[in-house]
């Protein structure tokens, strides 16, 4: 049980790895208090492997829908949703949204 | 009179008569904030100009005679998650503190409509993650009943605004017991739907598969008037329906009536003053004639850590918007992906990160099947378990939450003692059932709520059974 949980446990790289994947920047003093608190939760969590679901399908829909559609039909904005929309991008140019480069 | 103290109906009723205008009943409410709120900060920001223009709009009305309808002039708060077209939605985060939102909710688009008066945006959790408020970037909310305590959480804001008589009604929501946990320890009503009952369109999303906006009041009767409106289907939520007709209409007596108490949810860890003032609420029920018996839910011990998972899974998802490109926060740096975890480190508070690395790691390569699939499927077992409580009992009733109102701070660098207040509502969000919060008894000061649960879609039902309960203990 001990080596269990020690494997459950969240490791400094891993901290790392996880920040990176969730596109965090995170300070020293972070990562050892997110190693701390996170380690806590996932052994709270562990009990989960206890129930037997061997035979038992996940839940999908929790009310039984499927498959709602709509016709795939667009609706153009009106110049005033443009604009409000725009307003709230950090950085625009010609009415486009700026980015960085990627490459 | 208190005109900011009295029912929708009160209210309705003595615009039609011209006893007071809208203005007048805007006007009062916004007195007792101005008052009150220094001390408790329900209120992030009030959106006073409007609803003025509001007002006069509905008293314009009256003087010429055309017809109004209940909710017509009455003030209202909507708790800071929900967007309204023009006026900001922060969500208590910092990502979105200068968010201007460019259209309405669905649920305000129909209040709107029906001419209600939008008096201020209430404070929450950020994102809805918490259950005390604290998590709030703006500050923390006080329990009016007590200016030491929290007013529970996530929807805590527009808790202590009822609470503390600073609006007529308010919407919460609610993805693991935001609005019925909250409502529990102000000591007001709190409905949390049938997962799909009410639109989510414009409703900041935090855990798709169980969020519910959900309408809170100081008496049930309100919130039933406020969910007959807000209530049904629409385009633009592909999770809403409508339920089967046989379901809204309630026929049935108490004295017909079984209440089930799940044993699970009345063990160790639950503080016995609160369950002393719960089981004296259920004794009501059996005096009015109903029959109370013993349930079991057997897997109630699974679904906080099943809840656990799939909520920040869906929370890590969801938030992957929030990238300082398209609206918000957007921190300078020199290349794109420094853009990202500037703007991430530093638009986000503690709790929210914990969850988003949570969510991202049981979500990530070679740990998806362990945590995520495996809490889907303990989801079924806890649904399960549900329909065959309900095969022998109609309703089952339990605590909100084990505890009253908790210090300020008392929990705060605890995240799992914090996580055991959902103990007894996750569940109902993790099986889409409605479950209610009523005021049921006080310990010393502190408020203590009843919840009631119904299966999927008896919302109506079990709106009637409360109003049943407030009917005979006021």
């Amino acid at each position: 049980m001990e080596s269990a949980f020690e494997i459950m446990k969240f490791k400094k790289e891993q901290i790392e790895h996880v920040a990176k994947l969730a596109r965090f920047g995170l300070s020293d003093k972070e990562k050892r208090r997110f190693q701390k608190e996170l380690s806590a939760i996932l052994d709270f969590v562990e009990k989960l492997k206890q129930a037997k679901t061997e035979k038992v399908e996940p839940i999908a829909q929790i009310t039984g829908l499927e498959n709602v559609s709509r016709p795939d039909r667009g609706r153009a904005k009106t110049k005033q949703e443009r604009k409000k929309l725009l307003d709230l991008v950090p950085q625009t140019k010609d009415g486009y949204v700026k980015v960085k480069a990627v490459l | 009179m208190n005109l900011n103290k009295l029912t929708i109906k009160k209210a309705h009723q003595g615009l039609l008569k011209k006893k007071f205008s809208a203005v007048e009943l805007t006007e009062a409410v916004l007195n007792q904030i101005k008052r009150r709120d220094k001390d408790i900060h329900a209120y992030l920001f009030l959106t006073e100009e409007l609803s003025l223009s509001q007002a006069k709009r509905i008293d314009k009305k009256i003087a010429n005679k055309e017809k109004i309808g209940l909710l017509a002039g009455i003030p209202m708060a909507v708790k800071d998650i929900i967007l309204i077209e023009g006026i900001r939605c922060t969500a208590g985060s910092k990502i979105l503190e200068n968010y201007i939102a460019p259209y309405d909710a669905t649920v305000i688009k129909k209040l709107k409509q029906a001419g209600a008066i939008i008096v201020g945006k209430t404070n929450l959790d950020e994102f809805g993650m918490g259950s005390s408020t604290e998590n709030s970037a703006f500050g923390p909310t006080k329990n009016p009943h007590d200016l030491e305590r929290v007013p529970g959480g996530s929807s805590g804001g527009s808790a202590a605004a009822l609470a503390s008589d600073q609006c007529i009604y308010a919407l919460g929501a609610d993805t693991g017991g935001s609005i019925r946990q909250p409502a529990s320890l102000c000591g007001i009503v709190g409905l949390k739907p049938t997962y799909g009952r009410i639109s989510r369109y414009g409703l900041i999303a935090f855990a798709s598969s169980l969020d519910q906006i959900g309408p809170m009041a100081r008496k049930v009767e309100d919130v039933q008037i406020v969910f007959e409106l807000i209530k049904g289907k629409d385009g633009m939520d592909s999770t809403s329906l409508n339920p089967p007709l046989e379901k809204t209409k309630v026929k049935f007596q108490i004295k017909d009536l079984k209440i089930g108490l799940p044993k699970e949810y009345f063990i160790k860890g639950i503080d016995p003053a609160v369950e002393k003032t719960i089981r004296r609420a259920i004794s009501q029920y059996e005096k009015m004639g109903a029959q109370v018996m013993e349930v079991s839910l057997p897997h109630t011990e699974y679904a906080l850590a099943a809840y656990y998972i799939i909520q920040p899974a869906e929370a890590s998802a969801n938030l992957a918007r929030y990238d300082g490109i398209k609206y918000g926060l957007s921190k300078k740096a020199s290349d794109l992906l420094g853009v990202y975890l500037q703007t991430r480190q530093h638009g986000f508070g503690d709790e929210v990160r914990r969850r988003i690395m949570l969510g991202t790691y049981t979500l990530s390569a070679g740990y998806y099947e362990a945590y995520y699939l495996k809490a889907q499927k303990v989801r079924t077992l806890i649904k399960e378990d549900f329909i065959k409580a309900f095969e022998k009992v109609d309703v089952l009733m339990t605590p909100v939450t084990p505890t009253l109102a908790f210090k300020l701070g008392e929990k705060i660098d605890d995240p799992v003692a914090m996580y055991l207040s959902d103990i007894y509502t996750a569940s109902l969000n993790l099986a889409g059932l409605p479950g209610i919060s009523i005021p049921c008894g006080q310990v010393g000061k502190l408020p203590v709520g009843l919840q009631i649960i119904g299966q999927q879609f008896d919302d109506e039902k079990i709106l009637k059974i409360a109003q049943e309960y407030e009917d005979r203990s006021v």
